[in-house]
Order: structure tokens, then C-alpha cells, then sequence
């Protein structure tokens, strides 16, 4: 029997987590000499002020998105994916292959192929250690941090020894012709007279991320494999019995988890960078973490926890331009919000269902009274 | 490849594997009683600034040592307070507690000093200097055994001759006395052990500060003996081979001797291709030698070369029946 209900477990358990992670980074600006208000007010006015902040804080949710459903998925069979990094490396690299080597006569030929191309790259990394995971026995987390270092030595050697143009001492790939740039915000938007900002990097891919969040709620809640995902993480024994082969859900949902993951790379390296870099993903792998963690994996939960990263990410970064803040306030408030949402859960849960249970005991009382 | 360069070779593969071994036998401290700690890297990482913070603001290197330390306990503290208190997800603390040094470190440092998130350079006794041991000038002439020892045996910082000792050391509290039979028990078999009338909790927070101690002087030899003094990032992903070593090493102690010792030489001869080349007659790419603990991990792991079989218990946090 479930003793909080709904609302509680899906809006107040997060709140409460997110509100306990907000007071103690308050306290971290406070302790360094800094005024944690202003330095909200000015976060706040940096990243949703104007559309030029809308559209970073929109084009770092859209790495979000992807890869915090790419957490999700995996979170949903009861797998740890922590190699959303190394996937989402991978995708860049197939996305730069699919940009550099193929002529596309328009971008919208060019992101189905470069996404197609991005998706399978992803995917092959995720699905080795899933291979190995559910063949094996090797333990999916330690095989997906190692993957993450692996895709790391692997993309380095690629670019500095076969993708670098001649001559170029930069460990990076040549700019894609412009036949494959994605419009930006600012191009979708102006013909319905909407004003945006032209610098900003947000593009066509948040519309992608959108619809990879309906189409994932879509696939765990309304189709036979995510009803299989779901009973294989909640008892596998259950799955079992109901006929539900491990092996193959484990491969299936990180198979998607990771072709999720290496998405991300249409958004930062087709639609910002415009050619691959060394470090393109700025943990964006990891902060999907956090993301999954805190939408509590559901797409939805997804969607708005990584447009809240969106603006942490643009408001840390107008603080480290205009205040003495470092940008790495972002990385601790990302550590507590994965800690107080992933690993004290409990803490916040525990005093919560005693509670409602106290509550639910007195009306019960006053009930069995009044007959 | 002469001798001499093969002993320079292994001195600084024993600099290199010093951190790891340190690192590696304290996740096998805590992995034995039944705690993952994917939270090496952010303890090293706290510990290596605050050793080097209150080194150079003191002076001395041995406060600045335990200052490390108790960061690094703090740290350990809340992984233990989440996983085994509140019995969260002992993974996803370590994920937390790994971003929260990384961020913290920058921050404090920023604040502290000033000076784009690192510390000053330390210098004179706010650092480990290598210590040359007795007789080392005297045997240094001496043909092939001269070298040997002053070169690879002398001369290194306390620090190193202390993870050493940490080595044979933990051997025999695990395998010789009661508390390391109780630390194994607790990490295969919770339930046995609380038959037994002794603490499951206890134990596991036992295993959880040893690991924090052995994590912070690994932090501290970073920043202090390695280099002299902290920059942003500078565990640069030790911890993680350090969990590859002890899963290597099968979470037994000898074993991750020479686990660490191997990942230190990966290490040392990234720094060295010409050694390499001259070896064995062809180029090596840097890239693939620094992947190549991660590589060997995975292959491990996989039971393709002997079976790594984890502590039975790890990861689960313990219920007790009521």
C-alpha cells in the first residue's frame, strides 16, 4: 500500500529535495563572501531576462533532454547508465562522419541523417556494456565509466590523428559545409513575427528533444516493451516468470538509453559548434544524472528538470562573467541536487510518510469514533 | 633501452602507482564490507586542496596532511550517512559526492586565494621532499645495485613508503584479525553477522572512514609530494583507475600492489613513447596506453581472463528483519 499519495510522492518529495539543494548552495555563495540574493536575481534576469538568455538556457536544456531521458530509460529497467558521456561522444563522432563525408543538398535531409547516424554511434557504445551486462555479468556501471574513458582516448585519437584538416594544429574537425547548419530559433521564429535573439544557439534540435520526450512516455506507458522494461525493473524475478527475457531488455533499453545519449550531438555539435571538438560534451552525460534523477524518470519530470538546468547553466555562467562566482557554483548545486534527489531520498521521504501515515491514523480514529 | 633509463622508468611508475594504491586499498576497505564507492575521485580531489590550502597557509606539511584527511573523512561521512543510514542508492552518492568536490574545490579555492581555483606553490616545509634513506650516497657507485637503490629505492616522499607499508598492513587486518573477518563477513553475508550480535552498521562505518583516511593521503600526495600544490581537476581521473585496479586486483591486497604498479607503468610510459619504441620496434599511440587500464578493466570484468566476483553484499544497503 502506497502511504503518501500521488501528489505528494511525484511534486513534494522533489520540491522539498530541490528547496534542501537551493538553501545549501545559498549558504556555499554566503560562505565565499558573495550575496546568494543578488546572485539569484541576477541568474534569473541572465538567463530568462532576455530571448538571448532564453536561447542558451533553452540550447543546454536540449543536451539536457536527451540525455537525462537517456538516464531515464535505463533507470526504468533498473539499469545505471552512467556512460551517457562517452555516448554522447561517440554520437558527436558520428555526426561529424555524417556532416564531413556525406554532400546533403538541405539541412533537413542532413539532420535526419546526421541524427540516424548520431542515434547508432550512441548506441553501439551503450550496447557493448549492456551486451557484456547481460551475457556476462560485468557490473553496467563499472563498464559504462570505463566506456566513458575509452570514448574519451578514442575520440582524441580520431581527431588529432585522421579528422584534423591538414595543417591545423587545433585537436578538432574542419567546419561542416553550410548546407547541414540548423536553423536557429531566431530563423523559426521570425517568420511568425516573433523576435529572437540571432546569437543565441538554440535550434531546430529542442523541437527534436520534444518530441523524444513524448515519444519515450509514449513507448514506457503505452506499448508492450515499455510495460516489459518497467516489470523487469521492478522485480526481475517477476519478468522472469512472466516470460520477459533479461537479456533482451537489457540490451533494449540501453540500446535506446544510448542512442538517446548520442542525439544530444545534432543540438551541440551540429546546431552550436558547427564541427567536433575535443570535450563537445561538457558533461552534459553526466548532468543527465541529475536531470533523470530529479523528473523523477518520467519524460515529463524530464522535460522540466532539464530546462531548470538550462538556466542554472546560463545563469552560473552570467555570474562567472559579472561576479567573482566561479562557474563551477553550477557543479555543486548539480552535486546536491543529485544528492538530496538520488541518494538521501529517503531522508526526505521517511519523516514525509510518517506523516501522512499520523494523518491517515487520526482520520481513521475519528472515523471508527463517529460510528 | 639502457638500465638507467629503466630505472627512471620505474621510479616514476612507483610516483605514479603511489596515489592509486593509496586510493585502491581504500575502496577495497570499503567494498569488502559491502559499500561501492564510486566516490574516490571526488575525496582524493578535496583532500589533495585542503592538504595543500592549509600546507601553504600553515607551513607545514603534516597539518596540511591532516587537514586532507578530514576532508576526505567529511566526504566518507556523508557517503556513509546516505548508503548506510538512509540506505539510498550507494552509487548515486558517490556520483554526488565526486561533483561536489569537484565544485567545492574551485570555489573554496577561488575564495581562499584568489588565483583561478589553485592554491600558491608550495615550497620548503610546506611540501613532502624525498627522502634519501641511509647509505644511498654511499652505494650509488656501486655498479648495477648502486643505482637501484639510490635511484628507484631511496628518495622518494614518506608518503610513498607509507602506502607501501599500507599494503602488507592491510593484509593482516583483513585476513589476521577479528575486525577484518567481521569487515568481509559484513560485506558477504549482512545478515550473519548481525545474528552474531555484532553491528552491521558500525562495521560498514568503520570501512567507510578507513577509506576516507586512506582516500585523503592519497589526496594529500597529489598536491603535496607529486606536485607542489593544487590545481582545478587534478585527481584528473585517478579514482576511477583506482576502482579499475582493485576490480583488477579481485579486491584482494597484494593483488592490487601489482595492479596499481601496472597501471602506474601505463602511466609512466604514456610520458616516455621513445622508451616504447625502442622496445618493442614500434610506435604506440599515447591515447590507446592511457585507455589501456580502462580496456584491461573491462575484459576483467567481462570473465574473459579470470572472474572478478565482487563482495556478495556490495551495493545493497542492509535491513534489518523486525
Amino acid at each position: 500500500m502506497d502511504v503518501m499519495p500521488k501528489w505528494a510522492e511525484v511534486v513534494l518529495v522533489p520540491l522539498i529535495s530541490l528547496l534542501l539543494a537551493g538553501i545549501i548552495s545559498a549558504l556555499v555563495v554566503l560562505a565565499i563572501g558573495e550575496d546568494p540574493v543578488a546572485a539569484a536575481k541576477l541568474m534569473v534576469s541572465g538567463a530568462l531576462g532576455s530571448t538571448y538568455g532564453w536561447g542558451y538556457t533553452l540550447y543546454y536544456a536540449t543536451n539536457f533532454m536527451f540525455t537525462g531521458l537517456a538516464v531515464a530509460i535505463a533507470f526504468h529497467a533498473r539499469l545505471f547508465n552512467i556512460g551517457g558521456e562517452g555516448q554522447a561522444m561517440l554520437g558527436g563522432l558520428g555526426v561529424a562522419l555524417a556532416c564531413l563525408y556525406i554532400p546533403w543538398p538541405h539541412w533537413s535531409l542532413a539532420l535526419v541523417g546526421a541524427a540516424v547516424m548520431a542515434g547508432l554511434f550512441g548506441a553501439i557504445w551503450a550496447a557493448i556494456p549492456a551486451w557484456l551486462q547481460a551475457k556476462r555479468g560485468s557490473h553496467i556501471v563499472i563498464t559504462t565509466i570505463m566506456f566513458n574513458f575509452i570514448a574519451a582516448a578514442l575520440l582524441n585519437y580520431t581527431l588529432v590523428n585522421m579528422l584534423r584538416p591538414k595543417g591545423s594544429m587545433d585537436p578538432a574537425t574542419a567546419r561542416f559545409s553550410e548546407a547541414t547548419n540548423l536553423p536557429t530559433l531566431h530563423d523559426l521564429l521570425s517568420p511568425l513575427g516573433i523576435a529572437f535573439s540571432k546569437a543565441a544557439p538554440a535550434n531546430i534540435s529542442l523541437l527534436v528533444a520534444i518530441a523524444a520526450c513524448f515519444g519515450l512516455w509514449l513507448l514506457i506507458w503505452r506499448t508492450r516493451l515499455g510495460y516489459e522494461i518497467r516489470a523487469y525493473g521492478y522485480s526481475e524475478s517477476a519478468a522472469k516468470y512472466a516470460g520477459i527475457s533479461p537479456v533482451k531488455i537489457t540490451m533494449v533499453a540501453m540500446i535506446i538509453s544510448g542512442a538517446l545519449a548520442g542525439l544530444m550531438a545534432i543540438n551541440n555539435v551540429m546546431g552550436e559548434a558547427e564541427r567536433l571538438v575535443l570535450n563537445s560534451t561538457e558533461g552534459a552525460g553526466f548532468i543527465g544524472i541529475a536531470v533523470a534523477l530529479m523528473g523523477r524518470s518520467h519524460p515529463l519530470g524530464v522535460f522540466i528538470a532539464a530546462i531548470l538546468f538550462g538556466f542554472l547553466y546560463q545563469g552560473g555562467a552570467e555570474l562567472a562573467l559579472w561576479t567573482s562566482i566561479p562557474r563551477e557554483l553550477i557543479v555543486v548545486i548539480q552535486a546536491l541536487v543529485i544528492l538530496f534527489t538520488g541518494a538521501l531520498d529517503n531522508m526526505v521521504r521517511m519523516p514525509l510518510e510518517k506523516l501522512f501515515l499520523a494523518r491517515r491514523r487520526a482520520r481513521v480514529a475519528k472515523e471508527g469514533a463517529a460510528n | 633501452m639502457d638500465y638507467l633509463t629503466l630505472i627512471q622508468l620505474l621510479d616514476s611508475t612507483l610516483r605514479l602507482a603511489t596515489p592509486l594504491l593509496l586510493a585502491c586499498l581504500a575502496g577495497l576497505f570499503s567494498e569488502r564490507a559491502g559499500i561501492f564507492d564510486i566516490g574516490l575521485e571526488g575525496k582524493m580531489l578535496a583532500a589533495a586542496f585542503f592538504s595543500a590550502a592549509v600546507a601553504s597557509l600553515t607551513g607545514n606539511v603534516w597539518v596540511g596532511l591532516l587537514a586532507g584527511i578530514g576532508a576526505s573523512l567529511a566526504l566518507s561521512a556523508l557517503h556513509g550517512v546516505a548508503s548506510i543510514t538512509f540506505r539510498g542508492n550507494q552509487l548515486i552518492s558517490g556520483v554526488a559526492i565526486n561533483f561536489l568536490a569537484a565544485g567545492m574545490t574551485v570555489l573554496i579555492a577561488q575564495s581562499w586565494f584568489k588565483q583561478g581555483g589553485r592554491t600558491p606553490s608550495l615550497m620548503g616545509g610546506a611540501r613532502f621532499e624525498g627522502i634519501t634513506l641511509p647509505g644511498a650516497e654511499a652505494l650509488a657507485d656501486v655498479p648495477f645495485i648502486g643505482p637501484l637503490y639510490a635511484e628507484l629505492i631511496s628518495g622518494h616522499s614518506i608518503l610513498v613508503y607509507m602506502a607501501l607499508a599500507a599494503v602488507p598492513l592491510t593484509w593482516w587486518l583483513l585476513y589476521r584479525t577479528r575486525f577484518g573477518l567481521r569487515l568481509r563477513a559484513v560485506g558477504e553475508n549482512p545478515a550473519s553477522v548481525d545474528t552474531a550480535g555484532v553491528s552491521v552498521v558500525g562495521l560498514r562505518y568503520a570501512a567507510v572512514a578507513i577509506c576516507g583516511v586512506l582516500c585523503g593521503i592519497a589526496g594529500a600526495y597529489l598536491s603535496t609530494a607529486l606536485q607542489a600544490g593544487f590545481v582545478k581537476d587534478m585527481s584528473a581521473g585517478r579514482g576511477f583507475i583506482a576502482l579499475a585496479a582493485l576490480i583488477f586486483a579481485k579486491w584482494r591486497p597484494w593483488y592490487a600492489l601489482w595492479a596499481t604498479l601496472l597501471f602506474g607503468l601505463f602511466g609512466a610510459l604514456e610520458t616516455r613513447p621513445d622508451v616504447i619504441e625502442s622496445v618493442i620496434g614500434m610506435k604506440v599511440q599515447s591515447q590507446f596506453l592511457g585507455a589501456l587500464p580502462y580496456i584491461m578493466t573491462v575484459v576483467i570484468l567481462a570473465g574473459f581472463v579470470g572472474k572478478a566476483i565482487p563482495p556478495r553484499a556490495g551495493g545493497e544497503p542492509y535491513v534489518k528483519e523486525r
